[in-house]
């Protein structure tokens, strides 16, 4: 092998040989050694402040006593205290008058907000644009009504959620699986149910059609089809549809199967305040 | 009559795989089984046909056969991981890309791409490295006749197991021991038998003295078994079905869990990537290896202080403190150990510094010792809770993997690749030093994408996640955060095409070569007349 040009001479190999790889002994580097007795002394000193050695019955407690159990209760008991004069103001304001108090409108917002992306967004969306089954909240299209009592009764209480009687029912009935509309009459009525809205309609059961709706919807969704917010009935003369996009096929099989939309009850899940911050950010979002 | 035997043997199991089939009560178990029937199909008509054939001298000399078909199979699964990653990679930028199939969902093959780089191109360079090593420092020929075959042909069939299962949804749901409960009996067998290959052969060394590279590669083997098998601890549901249950539950579970994890980046991707390097680095370098004295220290306090450092996964949760504590102080105290061998790799360079101009192999093993160095402090950071409470669950991690899976294991074995092709197969030299310089560098730049959009998206994921306003309230949502690492996650995806690019110009590299084209002329080859 060619002599390298090494300026300084080569310490002495260990003598071994392993497939012609040897080894020198150079010394440990010392920045090496000592940053490494650094972090042992670093760490003795972290494991006598803080809990460490697992003993028969729980561990070293450490000479700070810390505990993060104890660390984060002592965090969420700060940040209540420091809101709880926002949070009583709030619960005891009447619901309308929220929005004209500056102050409890920034708070019902953001807070709202921060509750909403954690539990409406999943089912009403990121921006409260809803998809198909969930209702968009930011037009003036309300099921059950959009004022701020309204937001506030639906929220508490939820819709056809069967764990909270106080909660408001009405059900799209499933007029072909309960057998009280014939398979024609629901094609004659899906075909009709456009023109409501404006849609045209085949003369040659515009007039069957009306008289089908008159007979079996009516009652509800009232004559010229704009719904009740009473009984949670859906507006089907605007152009705007829960299901579907307003297309036959959808109607027929919500004529035929019926709809039932959930809205769960948030008492007990949610507190009174929290329930009013994020009415009054629905509110804000598609206000009436 | 030995052969009679062997293919009884085979026939039964065939027997026993079929029954399996018949009785599987799902799809990820009964493939396994035909699988399996398969497997020993072949063994079995291979016996078939040696019954009646004279027994064969016993052979000397290395062996090196299946070292070759190691580097094959290295090459063969690093680019199907690869190609897994940057598909998932950028499935996360275009979620189109799912394609809508349960078995193309990034959850399925999600495990597919870490257990295809980790498990099969890393258990696969370390396999046909330590056969090669072991072989080469003891100056012994394998210990155990075909047990080696046994143990690269068994560990391929593992990957097999183990890819068919996630993909069809079989999973344990644990991080990096996905497989089901017949997986892993599979691999406790296959690893007792590469131990014993291993052990075997050190045991009937010609050298003195055992070479570091082969204290590494034995602690890994070592650790791993003890790994594997408690954490895989579970009771299958029945024996002809892939379910099984865990025996630890909740935050026992969670610690074992990751007590695994961290050591299986300890010693699978560390100590056994570590015993490569004591070998391939001096050897390409020319060089002896800087310090005896550092690599007896740095070895017993890696392997003293990686055990303990698996509660840094679980920091702020339910894990009691006193353990989050020692583990966040031995992985503060595993910096300088770790380091070590990163000094004893680049100093062992010192007087053949120049090497570098010249020779892209040994610029490829520097820049591994390099990411190792990186990924060995950052993790330490990253296990300071302070840190921790910031960077965990974000794309830093991710990052931080990456920059050690990218940067350290898979460099290292490409320069072990290098190093090992031409001498396997008998070649003057690679076929082309240009190409490995465009793999380097296509790396290279691929490693630095990756890592530095992931410390981008995790540093700004996080500072995202604990945005409160002066009230209190969450900024942002998750999936705020979501949409803002778009742009960065095309970056990501984009180091992970280059990096894959570079694999592939390394697998034309080695085919080239092992075929004699070009400058990788067979070493006796005839002179034309």
């Amino acid at each position: 092998m060619a002599k390298k040009p090494v300026k300084k001479e080569d310490p002495k190999t260990t003598g071994h040989s392993w497939d012609g790889i040897e080894e020198f002994n150079n010394p440990l580097p010392r920045w090496w050694l000592w940053t490494l007795y650094l972090t042992i002394i670093w760490g003795i000193a972290y494991v006598i402040a803080y809990p460490a050695w697992p003993l028969i019955n729980g561990a070293t407690p450490g000479l700070l006593g810390y505990s993060s159990r104890i660390e984060v209760k002592n965090d969420i008991e700060a940040a209540n205290a420091a809101l709880e004069g926002l949070n009583t103001r709030i619960v005891e304001a009447d619901l309308t008058a929220i929005e004209s108090d500056e102050e409890l409108l920034n708070y019902a917002k953001r807070g709202g907000a921060a509750i909403f992306f954690t539990n409406c967004a999943q089912c009403h969306g990121e921006g409260g644009a809803g998809a198909d089954g969930f209702p968009n909240l930011n037009d003036d299209d309300w099921l059950w009504g959009g004022s701020i009592e309204d937001i506030h009764l639906t929220i508490s209480h939820g819709i056809r959620d069967e764990t909270d009687y106080d909660g408001r029912v009405g059900d799209m009935l499933a007029f072909g699986d309960d057998q009280m509309l014939e398979p024609e009459q629901i094609d004659i009525l899906a075909a009709y149910v456009p023109s409501l809205s404006g849609a045209e309609v085949d003369p040659a059961i515009a007039e069957e059609g009306q008289a089908l709706f008159l007979d079996n919807c009516a009652a509800c969704h009232t004559d010229d089809g704009s719904g009740d917010v009473f009984v949670g009935s859906a507006d089907l003369a605007d152009h705007i549809w829960l299901y579907g996009d307003g297309d036959e096929e959808t109607i027929r099989q919500t004529i035929t199967h019926g709809r039932k939309g959930l809205m769960p009850s948030w008492t007990g899940k949610l507190t009174e305040a929290q329930i009013r911050m994020v009415a009054v950010y629905v509110h804000t979002l598609g206000a009436e | 009559m030995r052969h009679t035997l062997w293919a009884v043997v085979y026939g039964v199991i065939i027997l026993a795989a079929a029954v399996a089939t018949n009785f599987g009560r799902d799809l990820a178990y009964q493939v396994a089984a035909v699988t399996v029937i398969l497997a020993a199909g072949i063994l079995f008509i291979r016996e078939v046909k040696l019954i009646g054939s004279p027994v064969p001298a016993p052979a000397t000399g290395y062996m090196d056969n299946v070292v070759r078909y190691g580097l094959i199979a290295t090459v063969f699964w690093g680019i199907t991981g690869f190609t897994v990653g940057v598909w998932i990679a950028f499935t996360l930028a275009f979620p189109e890309m799912n394609l809508g199939f349960a078995y193309t969902a990034f959850g399925r093959l999600r495990p597919l791409h870490t257990s295809a780089v980790i498990f099969a191109f890393g258990g696969n360079a370390l396999l046909m490295s330590s056969f090669y090593v072991v072989q080469r420092t003891t100056a012994s020929r394998l210990f155990g006749g075909n047990l080696a075959w046994f143990v690269f042909w068994g560990y391929q069939l593992f990957i097999v197991l183990a890819a068919t299962g996630y993909v069809l949804g079989a999973t344990q749901s644990k991080e990096y021991a996905e497989p089901e409960w017949y997986v892993d009996l599979w691999l406790t067998v296959v690893w007792v038998a590469y131990l014993v290959v291993f052990m075997g052969t050190i045991y009937k060394r010609k050298e003195p003295h055992i070479y570091v590279a082969n204290w590494f590669y034995l602690a890994f083997i070592l650790t791993i078994a003890m790994l594997h098998i408690v954490n895989n601890l579970s009771i299958p549901v029945s024996i002809f079905g892939a379910k099984s249950v865990q025996v630890f539950s909740g935050v026992q579970d969670a610690m074992t869990q990751w007590w695994y994890g961290h050591n299986a980046v300890g010693f699978f991707l560390t100590a056994g990537f570590l015993g490569m390097m004591y070998y391939f680095v001096p050897k390409q370098a020319g060089r002896p290896v800087y310090s005896y004295k550092l690599s007896i220290v740095h070895f017993w306090a890696l392997i003293f202080l990686y055990i303990w450092a698996g509660p840094h996964h679980l920091h702020y949760t339910a894990l009691p403190d006193w353990a989050q504590t020692l583990g966040m102080v031995m992985s503060i105290i595993l910096w300088m150990p770790s380091w070590g061998g990163m000094i004893n790799g680049l100093m062992t360079l010192s007087g053949a510094w120049d090497k570098l101009r010249t020779d892209p192999i040994l610029r490829i093993l520097v820049v591994s010792v390099g990411f190792y160095g990186m990924s060995t402090f950052e993790g330490p950071m990253m296990a300071i809770k302070a840190v921790n409470a910031l960077s965990h669950y974000t794309d830093w991690t991710i990052g931080h993997v990456h920059s050690g899976a990218l940067g350290w294991n898979g460099m290292i074995t490409f320069g072990a690749i290098y190093y090992l092709t031409p001498k396997l197969w008998k070649r003057e030299s690679l076929y082309s030093l240009k190409l490995v310089s465009w793999h380097f560098w296509l790396a290279t730049i691929g490693i630095v994408l990756y890592a530095s959009s992931m410390w981008v998206t995790g540093i700004m994921e996080g500072l995202m996640w604990r945005a409160v306003d002066s009230q209190g309230f969450l900024v942002n949502s998750f999936a705020d955060t979501v949409a803002a690492k778009f742009p960065m996650y095309v970056v990501r995806g984009t180091g992970g095409l280059l990096y894959l690019t570079g694999a592939l110009i390394m697998a034309y590299n080695v085919r080239k070569t092992i075929v004699g084209a070009g400058a990788a002329k067979p070493v006796n080859a005839v002179p034309a007349e």
